[in-house]
């Protein structure tokens, strides 16, 4: 599955322009507390979450995450949007709740994350 | 019994060592050997656009000397709790990374308030954060646990109404 397969899955927006939407997403994981996010230590990860503040992003510098779904139609202020830029770390977002998010993806494939 | 007025100032400590590890952390502390590199980084309180910089820092300079990518990942993680929670709970402090040739060994040190119970913030879920915190996703309850899990050595030395001592040791 790539990330625009689930941009199409999920009905959602691509955050900014030029963004890599063809790299392949193994797994995902889903939360909106920072600490849970961090046992994501052992693959690359595509990470769904209502979190929108700069250190989500931040947690990119720490784990290997290879892009953001944001849900519940929450989107980051354009300074989060650029440290992902930087970062060449994609962000969508969609209307859709963390647990249809989730559930959607799964069913499509996605397995979740080693922890 | 203790006298109470005593009891309130008095520190308590807590050591978690990865099991199997435990000769070459105590060698580490017995040698005393000068680090390679140090860097000393400045936390002030309750300021998240800064905390995390520092590991996110370290990770990279290690990424440059070659450590294995989850060894990488492991660092980052701990050391970026323990940033963390300086920011969160304490009046600031300071992150000291100390790289050897085989592992890095981080101390943060922090002005206080102090953890009055440290077993009881190494229960994960136990948190004490403030809604400030929380809003920003911190306080899960899992800052110290995730630092242990990564760690080969964990040190912690507090009391309340003193400082906080983390010191955390890696091997590459």
């Amino acid at each position: 599955m790539t990330l625009q397969d689930i941009v199409e899955l999920l009905e959602a927006e691509v955050l900014y322009e030029g963004a890599d939407l063809n790299r392949e997403i193994p797994c995902a994981f889903a939360s909106d507390l920072i600490s849970d996010i961090l046992m994501c230590t052992k693959e690359p990860t595509l990470l769904l979450t209502g979190l929108t503040n700069n250190q989500v992003i931040r947690l990119a510098d720490m784990i290997d995450l290879i892009g953001i779904v944001f849900v519940r139609g929450k989107k980051p202020m354009q300074d989060v949007i650029d440290m992902a830029k930087e970062r060449g770390l994609p962000l969508v977002a969609t209307n859709m709740t963390l647990y249809r998010s989730s559930g959607i993806l799964f069913n499509a494939g996605l397995r979740s994350c080693r922890i | 019994m203790q006298d109470s007025a005593v009891a309130e100032f008095e520190m308590s400590e807590y050591w978690y060592i990865n099991p199997g590890w435990e000769e070459k952390v105590e060698d580490f502390f017995a040698r005393k050997r000068e680090p390679e590199v140090v860097l000393e980084l400045e936390i002030p309180g309750k300021d998240f656009n800064i905390a995390g910089k520092g590991s996110s820092e370290i990770k990279n300079l290690l990424k440059r000397l070659g450590v294995d990518s989850e060894i990488l990942r492991r660092i980052a993680v701990a050391g970026y709790e323990a940033e963390i929670n300086v920011a969160a709970h304490s009046q600031g402090g300071k992150m000291i990374s100390n790289v050897y040739d085989n592992l890095i060994y981080m101390q943060f040190i922090d002005n206080g308030p102090g953890i009055s119970n440290i077993q009881q913030a190494m229960i994960p879920g136990y948190s004490t954060a403030d809604d400030l915190v929380r809003e920003l996703g911190f306080g899960a309850g899992l800052g110290l646990p995730n630092i242990q899990k990564n760690s080969d050595a964990l040190h912690i030395s507090s009391g309340l109404n003193s400082p906080t001592i983390v010191e955390i040791i890696i091997f590459f």
